[in-house]
């Protein structure tokens, strides 16, 4: 695939693993040592909080990606030291996706996921 | 009234049912999910309540024989008819009608006698969806009717449909220092600040009992976000963890959570938080006879309950609370037999009088009593909803949309309230409200794809099927007339619907069909025909005068042969 | 008045910030109701910082909802000291606002 070159090349993207080389200089992230926070159940579509959290000391950058999207990634963040990986943001969603938060921490890359669903609603006990 | 018991006394054994003395040192007493109903009605529980992954074959997705089987209740009994479908019609001639405030009121009082300190919790839904009073008095019929039945603590879904400005004006006028409404998922918009007060500890004989409250986690999904715009919901189980441990620092001994989310979601968030002790559940209306016992994941036992809906039950939990722990329990879900407990007088008179009531809505005056009473046809067949497909009721509603709307498919929502006729009564208005009395009633007709159905169809299955219970909203599947379908509950979506046919030709994808639908979440209605669904049935009720039922459209069913939850 | 609302609280020694920023964030996917595609118009970039120390940089996309909300944490600040926030979008318009820590 194409190298691209500069930060903002990493919103045309067209998969997390593209959006994550450019954005974090790497595709490859473990699972854990963070945790993303969303509504299972997106209320509005427009509007959907997202928190990425974690204890892990030194993270120098953290993104956020709606797998399911054209342009996979939403934001990314770049901390200066004594900045806490705890980020929250809201996003669009226009479908059912997987949110994918990465944070990275002396070039080595930690995921959390998790399904937010985008529904018709209408429906109830 | 209905004092006597004379019929149901005379063939079956049932006052001992009442006789339920007390254990322990800690009481909780617990009522959901009442929909506005103050009398005595007849509701039908589920023969069909499927459960998937590892909710299949699960309480409460176990129904008729085989639930009775479960929880050792023999049948015919009161108990039996109390909680399954069984031989629905007899036993509902022999013991009569279920619920009725005034009933509750009285047992109510026998159970705090018997028990000093008692908390009284209202698990939500109390304000209809499925009641003309609630709709004509804004909801004033049951908030005078919970002061006087003394509710310490309520949570709330159906509530919100009455709308923010509606639900803080209660909260900060009637219920200011008698009730206590609590949410701990609910935070506004913009901050994401408490809306609500999260819990409030209470002592129960000495001991610290806190009580967080949990409304329903998607209500502005499945109701109209409009009504509530500037409040966020959603089930918040880290703010959860963060509040049973907050209450737990301010010195609470016992964490109880009164929750709006569904037994399925109740069960998961008792599994994956530490420190709760019970969770007093409604929203899915599930009339489960004993509390589940669920390891948290220190292995405590966090005891899950639910209990039920439209007035028939009084939750009884007595907990035996010493040296820092939960040593025992004993639980009741107690049917309210209407028959056999005499009407508190002050309630009955309350009741009453609050019907009789001359209001003005929608540019009509008139008395509420009179107008409810409105004899509207003859049923010949039972009427019910309950299901996880088109009850009876929901039937004649897709066949009113039908012919009323002149509409080849009927979408009707599925809803867990509204009441049951028993074969060759009246159906009168006040049935009709039972079954569509809400805020938002707009009948509406659009050309819709077939393609658009299918997607639609799939998408409330998920809902109802998720193999992830924090993803399901606790209705039940749309109800559809015309539409015949085949569903695989246990598919994931997309995948779970197929042979889609109107009029035994099969739906084409890029083909325009006319649907009616009623209770749309739009704050603007699309195809909004200017009817509301009580005109529209009552029409058709009229038009008819007698009612039978001869076919039920529900699905061909796939993939849950043996499944507990579909009845023999 | 600024298009940003900001509370910055400490605790604990921990400061945290959340902001709530005026912002029509259009992707340039989006038609009008005449039927006209809006030209994208969101925000690219919010930096927080104190006097010369760096704090945190957000480089956001289009997918950032309307009127946008962010929040983030720090160490090392006292009550009283004052946080810059900005941001600037793709069409080259930017703003700031300054916030005690309480
Ligand atoms: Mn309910
Ligand atoms: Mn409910």
């Amino acid at each position: 695939s194409t190298v691209l070159a500069s930060a903002r090349d990493a919103f045309q993207a067209e998969s997390v693993s593209d959006a994550l080389r450019v954005a974090m200089g790497s595709a490859n992230h473990s699972s854990g040592n963070l945790v993303v926070r969303a509504p299972e159940l997106a209320e509005n579509g427009a509007v959907v909080p997202i928190s990425v959290e974690s204890d892990l000391a030194g993270v120098s950058d953290v993104a956020i990606l709606a797998a399911a999207a054209n342009h996979p990634l939403t934001s990314s963040y770049k901390l200066s030291p004594g900045t806490k990986a705890n980020i929250s943001t809201r996003i669009k969603m226009g479908q059912t996706s997987e949110i994918v938060a990465v944070a990275k921490v002396d070039g080595q890359l930690y995921s959390a996921s998790q399904e937010v669903r985008v529904t018709v609603g209408g429906c109830g006990g | 009234g209905c004092g006597n018991g004379q019929q149901a006394a005379s063939t079956r054994p049932l006052n001992d049912l009442y006789d339920f003395p007390p254990a322990g040192n800690v009481s909780l007493l617990h009522i959901t999910d009442h929909h506005g109903q103050l009398l005595p009605i007849y509701f039908r529980e589920p023969s069909i309540n499927l459960g998937v992954a590892e909710m299949n074959g699960r309480v409460p997705h176990i129904v008729g024989a085989r639930m009775l089987e479960h929880f050792g209740v023999s049948h015919p009994s009161p108990a039996s008819h109390a909680y399954s479908y069984l031989d629905f019609t007899a036993l509902s001639q022999e013991y009569g009608p279920v619920g009725g405030y005034a009933q509750l009121a009285t047992l109510v009082k026998r159970m705090r006698d018997q028990r000093p300190g008692a908390l009284l919790l209202d698990g939500g839904d109390s304000w209809g969806g499925g009641s003309g009073t609630g709709l004509w008095t804004n909801a004033q019929d049951m908030v005078d009717a919970q002061l006087r039945l003394g509710v310490d603590i309520c949570t709330g879904h159906w509530e919100f449909t009455f709308g923010a400005d509606r639900v803080m004006q209660v909260i900060e006028n009637d219920y200011a220092g008698r009730i206590d409404f609590l949410g701990q998922n609910v935070r506004d918009r913009d901050w994401e600040e408490p809306v609500f007060k999260p819990y409030t500890i209470r002592e129960i004989n000495g001991v610290n009992v806190a009580v967080i409250g949990q409304a329903f986690p998607y209500t502005p999904i499945a109701n109209p976000q409009w009504m509530f715009p500037d409040w966020s919901f959603g089930i918040r189980h880290d703010d959860m963890q963060r509040t049973v441990n907050e209450a737990r620092a301010e010195g609470a001994e016992i964490v109880v959570v009164l929750s709006h989310n569904g037994m399925d979601v109740d069960i998961k968030l008792a599994q994956i938080t530490r420190g709760i002790d019970v969770i007093l559940g409604g929203h899915t209306h599930d009339a489960v006879p004993a509390p589940m016992e669920v390891r948290d994941p220190d292995g405590n036992v966090c005891l899950v309950a639910n209990g039920g809906s439209n007035g028939k039950f009084l939750g009884v939990m007595d907990l035996d609370f010493r040296n820092g722990r939960i040593q025992g329990y004993q639980y009741r879900l107690l049917p309210i037999f209407a028959n056999l407990i005499d009407a508190d007088p002050e309630m009955a008179s309350y009741i009453d009088n609050m019907r009789n009531q001359t209001v003005t809505y929608d540019g009509q005056t008139f008395n509420m009593a009179e107008r409810l009473s409105e004899e509207l046809a003859v049923t010949e067949d039972l009427l019910y909803r309950r299901g996880n497909f088109n009850g009876t009721f929901d039937q004649l509603i897709c066949d009113a949309l039908m012919e009323q709307i002149d509409a080849e498919i009927a979408f009707s929502p599925g809803f867990r309230w509204g009441t049951s006729v028993l074969p060759g009564s009246p159906i009168t208005f006040e049935h009709v409200m039972d079954q569509t009395g809400l805020t938002y009633p707009a009948v509406t007709r659009n050309g819709m794809t077939g393609e658009m159905i299918k997607f639609i169809l799939e998408d409330i299955g998920d809902n109802l099927f998720n193999a992830d219970p924090f993803y399901q909203q606790g209705g039940d599947m749309v109800r559809i007339g015309g539409l015949t379908y085949s569903m695989d509950p246990t598919q994931t979506i997309g995948n779970r619907i197929s042979d889609l046919a109107l009029n035994g030709e099969p739906l084409q994808a890029d083909k325009e069909y006319i649907v009616a639908g009623w209770a749309s979440i739009a704050e603007e209605p699309p195809g909004d025909t200017g009817r509301k669904i009580w005109d529209v049935v009552s029409d058709y009720l009229q038009d008819h005068q007698t009612i039978s039922i001869r076919e039920v459209n529900t699905p061909r069913l796939r993939g849950v042969d043996g499944n507990a939850g579909l009845s023999l | 008045m600024s298009s940003i609302r900001v509370r910055a609280q400490l605790r604990d020694g921990v400061t945290n910030v959340r902001a709530l920023i005026s912002h029509p964030m259009e992707t340039g996917q989006r038609r009008d109701n005449s039927g006209n595609v809006v030209e994208a118009h969101y925000i690219t970039e919010v930096v927080a910082e104190m006097g010369s120390r760096h704090i945190m940089t957000a480089n956001w996309g289009p997918a950032i909802s309307r009127n946008p909300y962010l929040s983030f944490e720090f160490e090392g600040a006292n009550t009283g000291e004052t946080l810059k926030l900005s941001w600037v979008d793709n069409k080259g318009e930017q703003d700031s606002t300054e916030v005690r820590i309480g």
